[in-house]
């Protein structure tokens, strides 16, 4: 224990982490703070095993042929690299960490709308991962992530139904958090927190909510007939005994692509959050910023067909489908816009969270804009099922989610924990990880166009220097992953003493001690001003 | 809070659900092509609107409550309208067929 | 703890802490459990989705699926819903009210239709399983011997699909039963506890919605499923 960094001045306050001891504590705590805590460590965990499966992917993909593991076997990686990413860190990883934390601190309130369902949330995705954990340990499941069927109903020989119980009982935790994020919002909002002056992180959180409540019970049901379909020999989906699986990817992609906007939502949020902080400046445009978020959620299950162009679904619907998926492109443009006139003129400074935010910015608009490519109909026969696509979303989820995550945890780890992380090495895994991941993704855009199919362990050899690029990057990122892992943990014991507000941020959070007390506020806070009143001229922030 | 419905309203609308249940089952046996199912799934509607809007209330709720319920049904709207988009323009091509 | 909701005189015993009023904690709820209809529309609502796209792929096959239910049974759950549905109802006005006898009294009635209903979709499942019909059981839905019309043979395997569809939303349905009767008697309990007054009746409302919620899935399975091709000839 050093004595050298205790501050003998600092008494520690009572807060929700000092409040009481014991696993008990933990596991049976109905503290919103906590229960985000409970959640960050899960994530983690699946994050980590989602990650070693991409590495295993890549490791295959240094060599053109299929030398590492046979195709079954490569099948399994990129299926649980999917599945774990995609519904275990993903889907809940901002709202349930950060969003559980926050959103009742920015509106004011004591707590979620309903504590024990929040705590239920967390037991039920710890169920659902095990069901997914379980059906690993068997020997995998090979479908895909999105288990299209007759294989995955009819003719794949792994653990399909062990898999989809896990998707469908995590569903249950993602519609739960959701549920009690829309009640939270709409009731339990301080006096004076009206709409007009949530923080965009809620609005963000409330559109995501939205989308969660509304969408996950399709593929809940969908994952269901698969499973009946798989135990019980019976035809829904299968051709041969006049089943339709065109109409089991209209219902399981009626949720994955409103989940898409579940994943990247709330890291918008963040960067609101992130860019008008270290700009010292309000959001530009804060109404559309805020409707842009409901927009997202709207349009965003109005374009799920171009998953679809080319299943064998009508020239018309892929007409449509590809309409809307251009127009669900605006509110995303509006955003960047927005975050971009917030910074012009704005007094900015340069620490880590800001870092991953810049890189959110650029990162996020590629993918997004290679998504229109994607949405064109004509480039879309050529590119899809290849690694443009792969590339695509990975620079939407990653390049755009994991970064604002990343930005999100090192802006309020302050707050959460009460001590500062180191930010020169913040500062070296920022750039690794950005440097990592374009190395990672950006050659998987020009293997895909130039031709290499994804999902296949062993390609033509004319692609294996954009692999080998990709692999490298691959090991970048993930050094860029492990260092803050390391020095988060250091600064629980180590970190020097944060303070109320070390970035002199505005939003309620602030204004409360780092870490919180139980009840987030010692006396009910009265809301006077918008959200983001920074002064108008130019201040040092100091931090 | 709300006002409460008097028993006689709830009554009321009891015996409105019950003769709808008849009316529903003896239609199902007259030919009328494809206006069978438009006739159930129109009676069900009118049954259903009356279900929410007196025995749950919805009809003294607040604006708010009233949009959640509409948007529930809305979505599930959006889900069979747009999959039947699909279905339906399969066959404006020529040699288009449903299935 | 600070008593941040006030040394304002008396609160409700029954307010949660993390609430300022009773009223916020009722709405809360009250929206809360809307929240939770919506996901369950949509849950129905993909299987009413799969539901349209194969009987408009079947339509034969599928009235002849319908032929094989019995619509007396059919309407009398209907019925019996429907009044469980009224008692409901009452009982919640019953709790607003604080008229403890009413409230426990119409609960059980309640409960005891839930079970009428639980207690025909078993015998309407034993006699499919008698018939041979249940789809998911090898050896059944044989159609091969069957005189009821010549192309019968033809629609087997969709008439199974679609009677697998009966299986699935009914079951779902009974499902969703079973938990709303093991719901009401858990409220009976603590009405018969006097857990519940007029100012504290949320439990009994929420629970009255989820029980409606049900019915109105009923409402629309019961032409959906029984009522179909019931004028037409078996083509």
């Amino acid at each position: 224990m050093s004595t050298v960094l205790q501050d003998p001045q600092t008494v520690e306050t009572p807060n929700y982490l000092n409040a009481e001891y014991g696993w008990k504590s933990w596991l049976f705590t109905k503290d919103h703070k906590r229960i985000a805590i409970l959640y960050i460590i899960s994530i983690t965990v699946m994050f980590v095993l989602g990650g070693i499966f991409a590495g295993l992917i890549r490791v295959e993909l240094l060599t053109p042929q299929g030398d590492l593991v046979n195709s079954d076997t490569y099948n399994k990686f990129f299926t649980m690299h999917g599945i774990i990413m995609v519904f275990f860190f993903l889907i809940p990883s901002i709202p349930a960490t950060l969003g559980n934390f926050f959103v009742p601190m920015m509106i004011g309130a004591k707590d979620l709308a309903f504590p024990r369902i929040n705590l239920l949330s967390w037991y039920i995705y710890i169920v659902g991962a095990a069901f997914a954990l379980t059906a690993i340990v068997m020997g995998g499941v090979d479908t895909g992530w999105t288990f299209y069927t007759p294989f995955s109903s009819t003719f794949s020989n792994t653990f399909v139904i062990t898999a989809a119980c896990g998707v469908f009982i995590a569903g249950f935790s993602s519609i739960l958090t959701g549920l009690n994020f829309i009640v939270t919002i709409h009731k339990m909002r301080a006096p004076g927190m009206t709409w007009g002056r949530l923080p965009l992180f809620v609005w963000a959180n409330y559109a995501t909510s939205l989308i969660q409540v509304l969408g996950t019970p399709v593929v809940a049901i969908t994952l269901a007939l698969v499973g009946l379909e798989r135990a019980f020999h019976i035809g829904i989906f299968d051709p041969a005994i006049g089943g339709d699986p065109i109409l089991f990817q209209h219902m399981f992609w009626f949720y994955s692509h409103p989940a898409v906007y579940i994943m990247i939502l709330p890291g918008m949020g963040v960067i609101s959050e992130l860019v008008s902080c270290f700009s010292r400046k309000a959001v530009f445009g804060y109404s559309f910023v805020a409707a842009s978020s409901i927009g997202i959620a709207v349009i965003g299950f109005l374009v799920w067909g171009h998953h679809m162009f080319v299943t064998g679904m009508s020239m018309y619907a892929s007409l449509y489908f590809s309409l809307l998926s251009f127009l669900v492109a605006v509110p995303s443009a509006i955003k960047v816009f927005n975050w971009t006139a917030t910074m012009f003129r704005g007094s900015i400074s340069y620490d880590t969270p800001m870092l991953y935010a810049f890189g959110f910015i650029g990162l996020f608009t590629i993918g997004g804009l290679t998504g229109l490519f994607l949405a064109t109909l004509a480039v879309d026969v050529h590119v899809t099922d290849t690694y443009f696509v792969v590339a695509h979303f990975h620079y939407v989820m990653v390049g755009g989610m994991v970064l604002a995550y990343m930005g999100g945890l090192h802006f309020w780890w302050p707050k959460i924990t009460g001590r500062l992380y180191p930010e020169g090495w913040a500062k070296f895994s920022a750039l690794l990880v950005f440097v990592g991941f374009n190395l990672t993704f950006f050659p998987q855009f020009i293997a895909g166009y130039l031709g290499q199919p994804r999902r296949y362990h062993a390609y033509a050899p004319e692609f294996q220097v954009y692999n080998v690029m990709s692999t490298a990057g691959a090991s970048v990122l993930a050094v860029g992953y492990i260092i803050p892992f390391i020095y988060f943990m250091w600064s629980l014991k180590f970190g020097p003493i944060a303070g109320n507000n070390p970035w002199k941020a505005k939003g309620l959070e602030w204004e409360t001690t780092s870490p919180p007390p139980t009840y987030n506020f010692e006396t009910p806070p009265i809301v006077t001003e918008e959200a983001y009143a920074y002064a108008a001229h130019k201040e040092d922030h100091g931090g | 809070m709300h006002q409460v419905p008097s028993v006689r309203t709830y009554v009321l609308v009891w015996l409105t659900l019950t003769i709808m249940t008849f009316v529903t089952y003896y239609v199902a046996q007259i030919e009328l092509g494809e206006w069978n199912i438009v006739v159930a799934l129109l009676i069900a509607f009118f049954k259903m609107m009356l279900v929410i809007l007196i025995f749950m209330n919805v009809k003294a709720e607040s604006p708010l409550t009233k949009l959640f319920v509409g948007a529930g049904f809305f979505w599930m709207v959006l889900l069979l309208g747009q999959v039947a988009i699909d279905y339906i323009s399969r066959t404006w091509m020529p040699e288009g067929k449903m299935w | 703890m600070a008593d941040t909701h006030g040394a304002v005189a008396e609160h409700n015993p029954n307010l949660r802490h993390h609430f300022d009023d009773m009223e916020q904690q009722f709405d809360s709820a009250t929206l809360g459990m809307w929240v939770f209809l919506l996901t369950e529309i949509m849950f129905f609502g993909g299987m009413f989705c799969a539901y349209m796209i194969y009987r408009s792929t079947y339509p034969g096959a599928f009235a002849s699926t319908s032929a094989h239910m019995n619509p007396l049974w059919g309407a009398t759950n209907t019925a019996v819903l429907i009044v469980s549905s009224l008692s409901m109802a009452l009982a919640v006005r019953a709790a607003r009210l604080g008229q403890q006898k009413a409230l426990q009294l119409l609960l059980l009635v309640t409960i005891f239709f839930g079970l009428c209903f639980l207690g025909v979709k078993a015998i309407e499942y034993h006699e499919h399983w008698v018939d041979n019909k249940v789809p998911l059981i090898a050896g059944h839905w044989d159609y091969s011997n069957t005189e009821e019309s010549p192309n019968q043979a033809q629609y087997a395997k969709q008439a199974q699909i679609l009677f697998c569809f009966y299986f699935f939303m009914t079951g779902f349905h009974a499902v969703h039963m079973i938990v709303g009767v093991v719901l009401m008697l858990t409220i009976f309990m603590m009405a018969r506890k006097g857990k519940f007054n007029s100012t504290y009746f949320t439990p009994v409302e929420i629970s009255g919605l989820y029980w409606h919620f049900v019915d109105i899935v009923w409402i629309f399975l019961f032409p959906l499923l029984y009522l179909i091709g019931r004028t037409k000839k078996l083509i």
